[in-house]
């Protein structure tokens, strides 16, 4: 077993591609969830929309910019849909209608009839070839000893950490100024909220489209990199992880979903190499085989969660003070 | 001087006031078959404290809830200085100066006591989404943080500014939101049982704070139980049960009501009234 080895990849899936992806579909659900306290169990749907919205723009003949345009502008009126019956209603309604609308979304994806436009079940894929074009690295592996990376991935990369900075940046102005004094307000009660002058619903709908158009940018990224989209990659779990990094990192933080990602897929890249070591090469364990380490992996990895979250409910960057106030 | 713009008014239920601020007229509201709130004629004067009292379930807070926007009554109006508020979502009728706290107090708790009072101020371009990504706010923010640091002050709670609010005790909270319901800018400030669950000494002091509003020209509607309080602040008297106003008056002539120690009491208390 060599444990260098399987750290080295745990590093490279915590500053890779998914954690990327991650990191900025989870600060779109933190602004819902962490900043505003909108309990939105389908943040898959607007990753799907974005990505759809973009592949099948370049599919049908149009640039690559204008199919992101495209992406963004779906993930904008799916929250502004999504918002208008919910966001009045209280917060249990919207947790039941946008799990079952990212389900809807994905179903219609797969299905015969929307094929024409969708490629059903086989997706759409090559999309990103426009942006491959452009990638200014020469080929070649980046990086030190097996902590390595061929030009492909670097550009993926750069662009994936290059819109976690932005979105960064964006946040940082968004959640410090007044607007997001107001929606931290309605997270803790509406009705104060309200008494005080705040338009609640106005607040909870441009947080449900902005973190909407976050996730698309999300579900965008990943499409690219897999220069693929299919329906059935957008399944409610990528929705749980969303949620899991934001708990693991911190709700209502800042970088707590970058963290959190990154934590998330060392962790999980990390259990996984590790028990494929002992279970596969070292045959430690006689009763299990290969076809065991992935559900073992998960298993542990849950196990891991329930233990932080019990010595550290309050995440990662999150303040203990804030975390031992009631509601 | 209050108490002397309410001599000459007769002490009946729906009677006119010389200035009112806000008139509610054939209000209802009903629960099932339970009419929760039923009043023909109701007149809050400007400027004096006027206390409702009644009996648990009398609507004094589903009167409330209507005429701040926080529900909606089956038929009726009412109006603040003249100007219609029928159908007026709640967040707006804030805004149009009638601010009300809570009976179970409702402090935001993850937010400081400061950005409690800063979340509250009117006007600031950046609480608008473009406005705060792009608008100027924080010359805004300077002018607001004085006001909300002036006032914490007159409430005694300048030193905890930086302290979660959900860190607070309750009478804390109490004094909290009635700072940060001066931060709206109000005209009218109603009250929900301002001194529940307050110990003596803290219902003395936000009595006191009530009063000096008073004495700014704000005008305070407050539910009340404690009739000994009403006594000794309020210039008018609104008693409700069962969704009803059965009595109007100062709180003189109140505590010497049948109908009033009826309600409370119930109609066979002893000697007939």
């Amino acid at each position: 077993m060599d444990i260098v080895k399987i750290l080295i990849d745990a590093g490279r899936a915590a500053v890779g591609v998914p954690a990327a992806a991650y990191a900025l579909s989870a600060m779109g659900l933190n602004l819902q969830f962490g900043y505003t306290g909108l309990l939105n169990f389908g943040h898959v749907a607007s990753m799907l929309v974005g990505a759809y919205g973009m592949a099948i723009t370049v599919d049908r003949g149009g640039p690559l910019w204008l199919g992101v345009i495209v992406g963004i502008l779906f993930a904008l009126i799916l929250g502004l849909l999504l918002g208008i019956p919910t966001l009045r209603l209280r917060a249990d309604y919207l947790a039941i209608v946008t799990i079952a609308t990212g389900e809807i979304l994905r179903l219609v994806a797969r299905s015969s009839w929307a094929a024409p436009v969708t490629k059903g079940i086989f997706g759409i894929q090559r999309f990103a070839d426009d942006f491959f074009a452009l990638n200014p690295i020469p080929g070649g592996l980046y990086g030190i000893g097996r902590f390595r990376f061929d030009e492909r991935t670097v550009w993926v990369m750069m662009l994936g950490w290059g819109l976690v900075g932005l979105t960064v940046l964006f946040m940082w102005k968004l959640t410090r100024s007044p607007w997001g004094r107001a929606i931290r307000a309605i997270r803790d009660d509406e009705d104060a909220a309200l008494s005080l002058g705040k338009n609640v619903f106005a607040y909870k709908l441009q947080s449900l489209m902005v973190g909407g158009a976050i996730g698309a940018l999300a579900g965008m990224f990943l499409a690219i990199d897999q220069q693929n989209v299919t329906p059935d990659a957008y399944l409610p779990l990528l929705t749980f992880y969303a949620f899991t990094i934001v708990i693991l990192g911190g709700p209502g933080t800042l970088i707590g979903p970058i963290t959190g990602s990154m934590i998330f897929w060392f962790l999980f890249e990390f259990i996984g190499g590790l028990m494929s070591a002992i279970i596969v090469d070292l045959e430690a364990i006689s009763v299990l085989d290969a076809t065991d380490v992935g559900p073992i992996r998960f298993a542990l990895f849950g196990f891991g969660l329930m233990w932080l979250m019990i010595f550290r409910p309050q995440g990662i960057f999150g303040k203990k003070e804030e975390m031992l106030i009631d509601g | 001087m209050a108490s002397d713009m309410m001599s000459g008014i007769a002490h009946e239920p729906g009677v006119r006031k010389p200035d009112p601020i806000l008139v509610v007229d054939s209000l209802r509201r009903s629960f099932g078959g339970l009419k929760a709130v039923d009043v023909d004629h109701l007149e809050i004067q400007r400027g004096t404290i006027t206390s409702l009292i009644g009996p648990n379930g009398a609507g004094k807070t589903t009167l409330f809830n209507l005429l701040t926007g926080f529900d909606k009554p089956e038929n009726g109006s009412w109006h603040l200085n003249g100007g219609d508020l029928v159908g007026i979502a709640s967040f707006r009728v804030a805004r149009k100066g009638v601010v009300r706290t809570f009976q179970l107090t409702k402090s935001l708790s993850r937010l400081t006591v400061l950005e409690n009072m800063l979340v509250a101020a009117k006007d600031q371009i950046g609480e608008s989404f473009w406005g705060a990504l792009f608008g100027r706010w924080r010359a805004i923010e300077a002018v607001n943080e004085a006001r909300a640091v002036e006032a914490l002050e007159r409430f005694g709670m300048a030193h905890m500014a930086g302290e979660y609010a959900g860190s607070l005790s309750g009478g804390q909270r109490k004094l909290l939101e009635m700072a940060r319901a001066l931060m709206v800018d109000p005209e009218v400030i109603m009250l929900d049982e301002p001194m529940a669950g307050v110990n003596p000494a803290l219902t003395q002091t936000l009595l006191g704070h009530i009063s000096s509003l008073r004495d700014e020209g704000k005008t305070i509607v407050f539910v009340e139980h404690d009739m000994d309080v009403v006594q000794e602040i309020s210039q008018w008297v609104v008693v409700m049960s069962q969704g009803r106003v059965i009595a109007e008056g100062p709180p003189l002539s109140i505590a010497k009501n049948h109908e009033v120690i009826d309600a409370y009491l119930g109609l066979h208390h002893g000697e007939k009234p």
